[in-house]
């Protein structure tokens, strides 16, 4: 039966043909619209880290005081060297790391190639446990690696595959900055989008980084942050960088694994009772106040997902429900128009229940239709985010399976609910009436 | 034209009536706030920012080497004279950023060093005595930096230089009274900075909206940063030569001294890329909505010309018997034109509800200004002349049905 109702709809499709196409365009640019925006919005909305974002938490303490937070700004999203590195003496979390942006040259060995620019993070050795970074070659530096301020550092493998034709190089040196580094791991494909750790200095959507390297070392060699650095007023900044790092300037990030709600409760604690020690040794002046934000959390926090991509989502959804609107128009008059076919089919017999399966057969061939114009908009719409978005979040935006699979379900169903309505007319046509008009 | 029986005749066709009304108060909802953003979004992207833009490039060099700060002192006047050298530039100026850059410092500013509560924040621009001229920032009060008063920064030297040329926004904002030149002010610091030059117009760094409440405030202090990362040149071409400037410029810098890095990716920026880059975002949007707008009003006129041509069909032999009793082609055609006129206005009533209500939620949600009137009354005149269109043809075709029709079985 389903079979003879589709045919039935083709050949009811075939005998308005511009009223057809204008269906089904409709449905097919509606859902490539926000197929489009929702593929960009998905991209920067992902969670880089899902089994382990409820375990990795970021820190905040006020150092200001509640003055600087009264003028509408928040705390830093960073701390400073001084409370970072007193976090990590204590090591109250099960791991921690501190971490900034460093950007450095690497000079190559052989004199034919010239030096280059290499970006990169000063670390601690938990940051690649933590964040389950996957190695090539060897692995992390371990700990006592950290208290011995060693001079070593982990790769990328693009940065191998630049120096060593993706060979194994650990255990080889590398020249950073007129200093030389022993290779200890090459990390595999490694670049989780947002960039979690880092979207309080960068957008979160960069190339991967070229290298790893101690926190300790970087901060014996006087290494600039490549990040931001937050200030507060003039008070107690000495010249050169000791007195950088020994200011009230925000720079740090810090991440703390704490696996369940307990150790998250007692960390809390512990922070509350570090801003209240702070207190009593007479650097702050206020109230402690803290903030520990989960890593999904912090993404909310630091707003990774930009105002445009939310807007362009919404109002390409404005966009589809205007385009169901339409459909809806449309059909009602299609299937209004065959009142009299309704009426006979009626009178001989035909139930309410079947009227109802031929019209929603012939409104599920629109729809895969409408879903099949969707998908080719769709591939035009991600070759044209570039022109929308930035070139960053738009090269996020891929076609792939599960994007067209969405793209036709999506067109199917909600050609499905536009049918409803004039399916229900259809279904309530009165073969009496029909039947005597004639 | 009597209203009364187009009334009557709508009400028998509910349905289709509250589709097309629905459609033209999303459609007048959903445009009138696309146009707001463009409007917004494109008048952002042609903000002045005060410099030589035909004319100015900006060169970022990372050293090779490290240095102290005596040696990078004299690297970096030596490729300043290496680039006034070549034929195609005009003047040179080391400095650590440039408007629209989109990242860079910025500082709060006092009028006392106890006061708490900033007066206001101003984008930091650090530049030697090229800097204004290079830039072509017009000097209205005061005068330039003299060569003496450029300090060498280092890392980590936290100087406040005795001096600061600033933009006239920063000027009014912390003098009204609009007697800047020569007071002094604070930023960050326990010394006082006094105000020698006021420069017409000189953008922010930034263009974060953030930033949209001190809008044009920037100051510039007379200093060279020596911070062996990287350093800026800003270069200004002679009129014309800007192409063979930027082609010449980091083949000269290479050949003087080849322990440095220029990356090819924006290493080299003309200004019209630096504006392009900027405000990418902005254009990106005002793109998307443009589009949002054209097909939503394509779709909806097409649905208008969908359902009255079906509603045409339906009443062959109505119009038939009103032509045969004496309605002209015209009176037809009126009929249908002022049917959709009165669908229109209803749609557009409750239209310009949602319109309001969909801006109250932009406002709220993502920090977009509240929408003046003459937007709504604009999408209201698109949308009025949107569907008479659409309805023409069909309108036409029913105005043509012979007076026979009515004689005939449907």
């Amino acid at each position: 039966m389903l079979a003879h109702y589709l045919r039935l709809g083709m050949r009811s499709l075939r005998r308005n043909p511009i009223l057809t196409m204008l269906m089904v365009l409709t449905i097919g640019i509606g859902v490539a619209s926000s197929m489009t925006t929702y593929a960009v919005f998905r991209a920067v909305s992902a969670n880089p880290l899902p089994e382990k974002s409820s375990q990795l938490f970021a820190p905040q303490i006020d150092i200001w005081g509640p003055q600087s937070r009264a003028q509408g700004a928040d705390m830093p999203d960073a701390l400073t060297y001084t409370d970072a590195m007193a976090l990590l003496r204590d090591k109250k979390a099960r791991r921690q790391t501190a971490i900034y942006p460093v950007n450095l040259t690497l000079v190559p060995q052989s004199e034919r190639t010239e030096p280059f620019a290499v970006n990169g993070y000063a670390a601690y050795a938990d940051f690649f446990s933590m964040f389950k970074v996957p190695f090539l070659y060897g692995g992390a530096w371990d700990m006592s690696q950290d208290d011995m301020h060693s001079s070593v550092v982990v790769i990328s493998s693009q940065l191998n595959q630049q120096l060593f034709q993706g060979a194994d190089s650990v255990g080889r040196t590398i020249r950073l900055d007129d200093h030389d580094y022993e290779i200890v791991g090459v990390v595999d494909d490694w670049n989780p989008r947002p960039r979690f750790y880092d979207v309080n200095n960068s957008n979160g959507f960069t190339d991967p980084p070229d290298i790893f390297l101690p926190f300790t070392r970087a901060i014996d060699l006087q290494m600039n942050t490549n990040g931001n650095t937050n200030c507060y007023g003039s008070a107690g900044r000495k010249p050169g960088f000791d007195g950088f790092i020994h200011s009230d300037c925000a720079w740090v990030s810090y991440w703390a694994e704490l696996p369940d709600t307990k150790s998250e409760a007692a960390y809390r604690d512990y922070l509350t009772n570090y801003a209240a020690d702070q207190n009593r040794a007479g650097r702050f002046h206020w109230q402690p106040y803290i903030t520990l934000r989960n890593l999904a959390e912090w993404l909310d926090f630091e707003k990774v997902v930009p105002p445009e991509t939310r807007i362009s989502l919404w109002l390409s959804l404005g966009f589809l429900l205007v385009c169901l609107i339409n459909t809806i128009g449309l059909m009602l008059a299609k299937f209004m128009r065959r009142a009299g076919e309704i009426g006979v089919r009626r009178a001989l017999g035909a139930s309410r229940k079947e009227i109802w399966a031929q019209f929603l057969a012939e409104a599920a061939m629109v729809g895969v239709g409408g879903g099949v114009v969707g998908v080719a908009f769709t591939g035009l719409g991600a070759l044209g985010v570039g022109l929308v978005f930035e070139p960053d979040i738009a090269r996020l935006a891929r076609v792939n399976v599960s994007l067209i699979g969405l793209t036709l379900v999506c067109a199917l169903l909600s050609t499905l609910a536009a049918a409803f309505y004039p399916t229900w007319r259809a279904s309530r046509v009165q073969p009496a009436w029909q039947l005597k008009s004639n | 034209m009597q209203i009364q029986p187009i009334l009557t005749a709508l009400r028998r066709h509910k349905a289709g009536t509250l589709l097309i009304a629905l459609q033209i108060a999303l459609t007048l909802a959903i445009v009138c706030n696309a146009l707001f953003i463009i409007h917004q979004r494109l008048s952002h992207l042609s903000e002045p920012s005060g410099v030589d833009e035909a004319n100015v490039f900006v060169v970022t060099s990372m050293w090779g080497e490290q240095y102290s700060k005596q040696e990078e002192v004299a690297k970096i006047q030596q490729d300043l004279a290496t680039l006034r050298q070549l034929p195609g530039v005009q003047d040179v100026a080391a400095g650590n950023s440039y408007p629209l850059s989109t990242s860079g410092w910025d500082n709060f500013v006092t009028m006392t060093p106890e006061q708490v509560k900033p007066t206001t924040d101003a984008s930091v621009y650090a530049g030697d005595e090229h800097f204004v001229r290079t830039l072509g920032l017009k000097l209205i009060a005061g005068r330039d930096f003299r060569a003496d008063e450029v300090a060498n920064l280092g890392n980590r030297e936290n100087i406040i230089p005795p001096v600061v040329i600033v933009s006239k926004a920063l000027a009014d904002k912390l003098f009204p009274k609009g007697d800047a030149l020569g007071k002094a002010f604070y930023s960050m610091s326990s010394t006082p900075t006094t105000i020698i030059g006021i420069v017409e117009t000189l953008h922010r760094q930034d263009v974060d909206t953030w930033s949209a409440p001190y809008a044009g405030e920037s100051l510039i202090w007379p200093a060279r940063l020596v911070r062996s990362m990287s350093t800026r040149y800003l270069v200004r071409a002679k009129p014309g030569q800007l192409d063979a400037a930027m082609r010449e410029a980091p083949k000269a810098l290479y050949a003087e001294n080849r322990m440095r890095m220029i990356d090819p990716k924006d290493g080299i920026l003309s200004f019209a890329q630096v504006r392009e880059r900027a405000f990418e975002r902005d254009r990106g949007m005002a793109i998307l909505m443009g589009i949002i707008c054209v097909v939503l009003l394509a779709i909806t006129g097409a649905g208008i010309v969908g359902l009255t041509s079906f509603w045409v069909g339906q009443r062959r032999r109505q119009i038939g018997v009103r032509r045969a009793l004496g309605a002209t082609h015209r009176d037809i055609l009126h009929y249908f034109l002022t049917e959709n006129l009165l669908i229109s206005l209803g749609g557009i009533a409750i239209g310009v509800l949602l319109t309001f209500g969909l801006n109250l939620w932009l406002v709220t949600r993502f920090e977009l200004k509240v929408m003046p009137l003459a937007y709504v009354l604009g999408g209201v005149v698109i949308l009025l002349l949107l569907g008479q269109s659409a309805v023409f043809a069909p309108a036409l075709r029913a105005s043509r049905v012979p007076p026979v029709e009515a004689t005939r079985p449907v």
